[in-house]
């Protein structure tokens, strides 16, 4: 802001400076103007170059009464000069500055900097970075198998009917996870469903083979990709929505104020979580595999041909409770895996907005990455087992 | 003002002179930070209208509604600053989006803020990484950026020890006098309110309406209300 000495005036407004040489080594330096933002501040290299000039300068007077308005970059005009002159060892003499300035002058020098405080952006080696970043993951390691750790007492302590939560918060998260799930795992189901019946459609039509499209969409869905599709949308919708709850709880220090008053928040809040997902899953899953197959059916009757009554023939002769129970227990699997991935992120994110969004982002690919590589190990075993 | 059918407050006339340290004070939940917020534009009153020297603020252009807000500087009560940010980074940013000042004029005008405010120094700091008083400091650095005509400060007090109130009180008088800053403190630190104050406006939750305003000191000596000479001698008054 600032602080006009005569009415205010309308039109040209620069700011000006003159620097002049007098007889007893002192540099006069005459300021007036309009010293405000909005202008165009003379270069203050000036300054600096008329001090290098052959003559030496004993001291400086700064002249500036005829200043109409000042602001900020006025007050950062003069600091300059004064630690210029500083640092020359040269005396500076401000007898006449506008009404205020030397004030905020006073308050600024008032508390000095403490010394050793000041954080500077320093660039570090490649090898440092990389001996910090194995550090950082190692110790990440460490607190995420602390985690699980913690979850599984958390269990025991659930089955021993001691662990402190409200049985409420359990049904609230099932209705999260579950009915309102609904409609996305339809649309995705059905989809996939039609993909696979698609895909398939092509090649076993050209053996005539039309009719085991039924076999393919109802083995794909019942045993891999009901599970696996599910688990993904549930990855990013339910993982993502625990890891913000809990990061934005740790932000305003909610889960501070549940630890001090004795309540566990891997009780309280974990759990109902993970148990709500785990029992959810598998119902989404199921539901999904009727999805994708109804999707295999309308390519199947709307493409190829075939009748409602054959599709569902074939579908039920191919499938056995065998496949529907193998997919069942990758998505328990599953659940547990997105709903541990979602509360661990969100529980270590860090306190400000962009942490609880980094915190989100990857709770979504931390459990996708889980899905996939638990997904890869329950085909090997159910391989070997001949299931 | 009303948050819905629920009215906070009705019926309120008064002026803000410039040059004032004007306060709104009143007991808890009459509705002091909403009014803040109504004449800062955050708000639309529910009935009635808001001057900026002559213009109606909510009956002219967006734009121009832009340029009245660009004169004010706003601290709010818990700081507001930007958590991704650095402390440097949050002042500068209305420098950089406002004027077409060089990098270095703005670093240093960054500096001279903080320097202000006490805090010197902590230009690269994030806000969690400093305490609360401190966060409240730079966020005050914040609203100065610009040097703005009216500044506006949200129970600037809560929160700080008694020193670092006091500080900000002497601070808050430099400004008027230095800048010619109108100030208008929502508070209830009764200290500050009388060390401060010029002129103010006393908001009752009961009957949800102004009751007084003038300057605190009259208030707590002449006042004809017992309700407020109470709020103004601490309760010790009967």
């Amino acid at each position: 802001m600032s602080q006009e000495q005569l009415s205010s005036e309308t039109g040209v407004s620069n700011c000006d400076i003159r620097l002049c040489r007098l007889d007893d080594g002192t540099l006069l330096i005459d300021m007036k103007g309009h010293w405000v933002i909005d202008n165009t501040i003379p270069d203050r290299s000036q300054i600096s170059n008329f001090l290098e000039s052959s003559q030496p300068i004993h001291q400086i007077k700064i002249q500036s009464s005829d200043i109409k308005r000042w602001d900020s970059v006025f007050l950062i005009f003069i600091i300059y000069i004064k630690k210029l002159c500083k640092d020359r060892g040269i005396e500076c003499r401000t007898d006449e500055l506008p009404q205020g300035v030397p004030n905020l002058l006073r308050l600024i020098a008032a508390v000095p900097e403490v010394q050793g405080l000041r954080k500077e952006k320093t660039k570090k080696s490649v090898l440092f970075r990389l001996g910090e970043l194995t550090l950082l993951n190692y110790a990440n390691f460490c607190r995420q198998l602390e985690f699980l750790g913690e979850l599984c007492l958390s269990f025991k302590r659930m089955l021993n009917r001691t662990a402190r939560y409200r049985s409420s918060d359990v049904w609230l998260m099932i209705e999260e996870c579950g009915p309102k799930a609904l409609p996305i795992v339809t649309l995705i189901s059905i989809l996939v469903g039609l993909i696979l019946a698609f895909v398939g459609a092509v090649q076993l039509s050209m053996f005539g083979a039309q009719l085991y499209i039924a076999n393919l969409v109802g083995l794909g869905m019942a045993r891999e990709m009901g599970a696996m599709m599910t688990a993904v949308i549930m990855a990013g919708r339910t993982g993502a929505a625990y890891a913000a709850q809990l990061g934005t709880m740790k932000v305003n220090e909610e889960i501070d104020a549940l630890k001090t008053m004795g309540i566990s928040p891997m009780d309280f809040l974990v759990l109902p979580r993970v148990v709500a997902l785990v029992l959810m899953m598998p119902l989404l899953c199921l539901y999904a595999d009727f999805m994708g197959i109804l999707g295999g059916m309308v390519v199947g009757v709307g493409m190829l041909d075939l009748t409602f009554v054959e599709y569902y023939t074939q579908t039920k002769a191919a499938l056995g409770m065998r496949d529907f129970n193998v997919g069942l227990f990758k998505s328990a699997v599953f659940g547990v895996l997105v709903a541990v991935a979602g509360c661990m992120r969100g529980m270590e994110s860090g306190r400000s907005s962009s942490a609880v969004g980094e915190a989100a982002t990857r709770a979504v690919v931390t459990g996708i990455v889980w899905i996939i590589v638990s997904d890869a190990i329950l085909t090997v075993v159910y391989n070997a087992l001949g299931v | 003002m009303s948050y819905g059918p629920v009215v906070i407050q009705r019926n309120l006339d008064f002026n803000i002179c410039r040059g004032e340290v004007f306060i709104i004070m009143g007991g808890s939940g009459c509705g002091k930070s909403t009014l803040l917020k109504h004449l800062i534009g955050l708000i639309r009153p529910a009935s009635g209208e808001i001057f900026y020297e002559q213009e109606d603020f909510w009956k002219v252009d967006q734009v121009d509604r832009d340029r009245i807000i660009r004169k004010t500087g706003i601290l709010y009560q818990s700081g507001a600053l930007w958590t991704s940010l650095t402390l440097s980074e949050n002042i500068a940013l209305p420098l950089l989006q406002y004027t077409q000042l060089d990098k270095n004029s703005v670093d240093e005008i960054v500096s001279m803020k903080l320097a202000l405010v006490g805090l010197a120094g902590f230009e690269n700091y994030y806000p969690s990484e400093i305490s609360g008083g401190m966060q409240k400091r730079a966020a005050l650095a914040r609203a100065m950026a610009l040097d703005p005509e009216i500044l506006f400060f949200d129970e600037p007090s809560a929160g700080l020890d008694p020193i670092s109130a006091k500080r900000l009180d002497d601070l808050i008088l430099e400004l008027k006098e230095s800048l010619g800053a109108t100030i208008v403190v929502v508070t209830h630190e009764l200290a500050s309110i009388f060390a401060i104050g010029t002129d103010s406006v006393f908001l009752d939750t009961d009957t949800k309406t102004m009751i007084a305003g003038g300057d605190p000191k009259l208030l707590k000596e002449q006042s004809c209300d017992p309700k407020i000479r109470s709020f103004l001698s601490r309760g010790m008054e009967n």
